[in-house]
C-alpha cells in the first residue's frame, strides 16, 4: 500500500497562520472516521531538516501552509526539488526539503503543496473569517480527492496542470 | 562618493535583521549597524490572561524555540504558585531537565551542521550558492545524515517531554503534566542504530573533532575573526556547574574577574537594566553597577563556559579542560570560539540526557507541588542562545497584570554590533571594491551569535532578500532583491 502523509504547518496562534495545521488536523479526523490508513499527519511550526527524512518515508506528500500570495482562496502546486537558499535556514520551504531528501535519502516521493490563503497574522487564536472559507475549500478538496483514491496523484497532477493550481471547484 | 551598504536581511539569520555598513569617501568604514525588528507586543498581548495559560502562550512568540519560552514561564510562573524552581518534584524536574536538554541538543545539532558548517567546510568565501546544507548533503552525505539526526532525535524528546511539536503543555505551574513512560524511555536508550542516545554521544564528539581539525588548519582566522573582549554573563549551578536549566546570575569580565557574583535572579532588576537606542527597536541590556556604556555583556555558549567553573559530565568536562588550556584558563574572547564552546555544551546536552533517560525518577507519579501563592515570579534559563528572562505580576483574580521578557537575542545586542564592526574594520575598510565573500564575513560573525528573531509567522511569499546601496547623501544608489 503506497502511504502519504499530510504536512500542515504554521503557529496556531498567529490566527490563519494556523490554516496548515488546522487542515492537517481536520484531515486526521476525517481519514480516522474512513478507516483512511494509508495517510498518516503530521504538523509543526515550520518545515527543518529532519523533514527530509521524515518525507523519504512516503510515496505521496502534501505540504499546507497559510499563503499571502495573490490568491483567491487556495492553489495546488507541485514542489519541485530546489536547493536556493533562503534567507533563513531556522525554517526551510518545501521544495529545500525535497531537494534534501533527494540528496541525503535518493528518495522522491511525489510532493504537492496546498497553498491556503490567509488574512489575518496577529497574535489572536482563531482563523478570521475569510481564512475559515478557505479552510473549508481546502478540507473539501482533499477529502473528495482521496474519497476518489488512496493515491490521487492523477487527479493532482491533473488538477495542478489544467486549473494552473488554483482551486474554486471540485477536482 | 561615501556610500551606505545595507545587506537585508542577513541570510541563514531568522528573523528580520539588517546591517548597514556606512563608508566614507575614501571606503573606510565609519559607522556599522545591526538593526533588528524586534517583536515586542507579546509583553502587552499576554496582559489580562490568567497566568496558569502563560507556559502554552508565550510559545506563540518564537516557532524556532518554543520550549525556552515555555519552561522559563513556567519556571516564573513556579515561584507564583509558592513552589520556586528547587521545589520540584524529582519528576518534575527531571522531566523539564530532559525537554530543555533535548531542545538544546537539536538547537546546537542545526546551528552547527546546517548553517555554520557550509562556511567550515567551503570557506566563507565560497560562492553563496554553494554554502549552504544541499552541497554538504552533496560532498560530506554522512555529515549531513548525522546532523538531520542528532536534530530528529531532540525533537522527538521535545515530543516525549511536553506532549506535543505544537503547543506543548508538558510544564505547567509547580511542575509537569506527565511523566516518560518506559516505552518512551526505550524509543531513546535502545532505539534502532543511529537513533539511540549512545550514537547521539558518539557524533557529538564526531562533530567536536572536526570544529578541532578545522581550528588546526585555521587557527589564525578562527583566533582572530571578530574577537573583542567583553564581559560574560549566565546562570550557573550554586556550585559552580554549567546548568543549562537552572542557578544563579554570574557575570564575568574579558579578565575572568567576577562583576556578578551569583546572584538571585528572581532581583534581576537590581542588577540589569535595557538602555533604548534611537535607531535600533531592540533594545540594549547592561550591568547597572557598570552603567549602559561598559555594561554590555555577552551570553550563550561562550558565555556560559567563560562564566562557570566545571561542567558536570565527564566526557564534555574533558573538553572543556583543553577549552579552557588554550586561552591558560581565563575567559576566551575569541567569537569563532562560539561554534566550539556550542559543540562543548551539544555533548554536555547528550550526556545529560543519557543520564537522565536511565533515571527511573522519570516514572514517577508525583508531577506536581504547590506552596503559598504570591503575586509575582522571575524565571530565567539557559536557552541555546543564552540567557532568558520571564517575569511577570499577577493581580487579585489571578490575571496576568505585567510581563516583562530579556530574550537571548536582545541581551547580544551590544555584542552581535561590535563584532559587525570589528569584521566590517578588517575586511571591508579600505577595499575599492566589496566581494560577496566579505560581505559573508560580516553575516559570519552574526551567525555566531545564532540569533533568533522570529515572531513565528512564516506565511508563503513573504520573505525577500534585499540589498541596498545608499551614498552618505542616503540617495538610493542600488538595490537588488532575490
Amino acid at each position: 500500500m503506497k502511504k502519504v502523509l499530510i504536512f500542515g504547518y504554521g503557529n496556531p496562534g498567529r490566527q490563519d497562520d494556523a490554516l496548515g495545521v488546522l487542515l492537517a488536523d481536520e484531515m486526521q479526523k476525517w481519514a480516522r472516521e474512513n478507516n483512511m490508513e494509508s495517510i498518516d499527519f503530521d504538523t509543526n511550526y515550520q518545515l527543518n531538516i529532519e523533514d527530509a527524512l521524515t518525507i523519504s518515508e512516503y510515496d505521496m506528500v502534501i505540504f499546507a501552509d497559510a499563503s499571502i500570495e495573490q490568491i483567491d482562496h487556495i492553489k495546488l502546486t507541485r514542489v519541485e526539488s530546489n536547493q536556493k537558499t533562503e534567507f533563513t535556514m531556522h525554517a526551510m520551504s518545501p521544495d529545500f526539503v525535497l531537494h534534501l531528501c533527494q540528496s541525503l535519502y535518493n528518495k522522491y516521493p511525489e510532493t504537492y503543496l496546498l497553498h491556503i490563503k490567509g488574512i489575518e497574522f496577529e497574535l489572536e487564536e482563531g482563523l478570521t473569517t475569510n481564512g475559515e472559507t478557505n479552510l473549508n475549500l481546502a478540507f473539501d478538496f482533499l477529502v473528495n480527492a482521496f474519497g476518489r483514491s488512496n493515491f490521487p496523484k492523477d487527479i493532482l497532477d491533473r488538477h495542478c496542470i489544467e486549473q494552473k493550481g488554483a482551486i474554486n471547484a471540485k477536482p | 562618493m561615501g556610500q551606505k551598504l545595507t545587506i537585508e536581511p542577513v541570510t541563514r539569520v531568522e528573523g528580520h535583521g539588517k546591517v548597514t555598513i556606512h563608508l566614507d569617501d575614501d571606503n573606510n568604514v565609519v559607522q556599522t549597524r545591526l538593526h533588528i525588528v524586534e517583536f515586542r507586543g507579546f509583553e502587552r498581548f499576554i496582559q489580562g490572561r490568567p497566568y496558569w495559560e502563560a507556559p502554552v502562550l508565550v510559545q506563540r512568540l518564537c516557532g524556532i524555540c518554543p520550549v525556552s519560552h515555555h519552561l522559563a514561564a513556567a519556571k516564573a510562573l513556579d515561584v507564583i504558585v509558592g513552589t520556586g524552581s528547587e521545589g520540584l518534584t524529582p519528576t518534575g524536574e527531571k522531566m523539564r531537565r530532559l525537554m530543555h536538554y533535548g531542545q538544546m541538543f537539536q538547537s546546537h545539532a542545526l546551528h552547527f551542521f546546517h548553517l555554520v558548517s557550509p562556511d567550515l567546510l567551503f570557506g566563507i568565501n565560497a560562492r553563496p550558492e554553494k554554502r549552504n546544507v544541499i552541497e554538504v548533503a552533496k560532498e560530506f552525505k554522512e555529515l549531513a545524515v548525522q546532523g538531520v539526526m542528532m536534530r530528529k532525535f531532540g525533537q522527538e524528546i521535545i515530543r516525549a517531554t511536553a506532549g506535543k511539536k505544537i503547543h506543548g503543555t508538558g510544564a505547567i505551574p509547580g511542575g509537569i503534566n506527565k511523566n516518560l513512560s518506559i516505552e518512551e524511555r526505550d524509543f531513546f536508550v535502545k532505539g534502532k542504530d543511529p537513533l539511540n542516545i549512545d550514537k547521539m554521544i558518539e557524533w557529538s564528539q564526531d562533530a567536536l573533532n572536526l570544529f578541532k581539525g578545522y581550528h588546526k588548519e585555521n587557527r589564525e582566522l578562527v583566533d582572530t575573526f571578530a574577537a573583542f573582549p567583553s564581559h560574560h554573563l549566565s546562570i550557573v549551578r550554586k556550585d559552580g556547574a554549567l546548568d543549562f536549566y537552572h542557578g544563579v546570575l554570574r557575570a564575568v569580565d574579558a579578565k575572568g574577574d567576577k562583576i556578578l557574583h551569583d546572584v538571585d535572579y528572581q532581583n534581576y532588576l537590581d542588577y540589569i537594566g535595557e538602555e533604548v537606542k534611537n535607531w535600533s527597536y531592540m533594545k540594549f541590556p547592561f550591568l547597572k553597577n557598570l552603567g549602559t556604556k561598559n555594561g554590555w555583556y555577552r551570553v550563550g555558549p561562550l558565555a556560559r563556559l567563560n562564566t562557570c567553573d566545571f561542567i558536570p559530565s565527564p566526557l564534555a568536562q574533558k573538553e572543556f579542560e583543553e577549552f579552557k588550556a588554550y586561552t591558560n584558563g581565563k575567559p576566551n574572547n575569541m567569537s569563532m570560539h562560539m561554534h566550539w564552546a556550542r559543540l562543548i555544551e551539544t555533548l554536555h546536552a547528550a550526556e545529560v540526557m543519557r543520564d537522565l533517560l536511565n533515571d527511573t525518577d522519570l516514572q514517577g507519579r508525583d508531577l506536581v507541588t504547590k506552596g503559598k501563592k504570591i503575586s509575582e515570579g522571575v524565571g530565567v534559563i539557559e536557552a541555546p542562545r543564552g540567557t532568558l528572562f520571564h517575569h511577570y505580576r499577577i493581580d487579585k483574580n489571578d490575571l496576568i497584570s505585567m510581563c516583562n521578557l530579556i530574550v537571548s537575542t536582545t541581551n547580544n545586542n551590544e555584542p552581535m554590533n561590535r563584532a559587525v564592526r570589528h569584521v566590517a574594520d578588517a575586511m571591508i575598510s579600505g577595499q575599492k571594491s566589496i566581494k560577496e565573500g566579505m560581505l559573508n564575513a560580516v553575516e559570519v560573525a552574526i551567525r555566531a551569535y545564532d540569533p533568533c528573531l522570529s515572531c513565528a509567522t512564516h506565511a508563503l511569499g513573504k520573505m525577500p532578500l534585499e540589498i541596498s546601496l545608499y551614498d552618505k547623501n542616503e540617495n538610493l544608489l542600488d538595490l537588488k532583491t532575490n
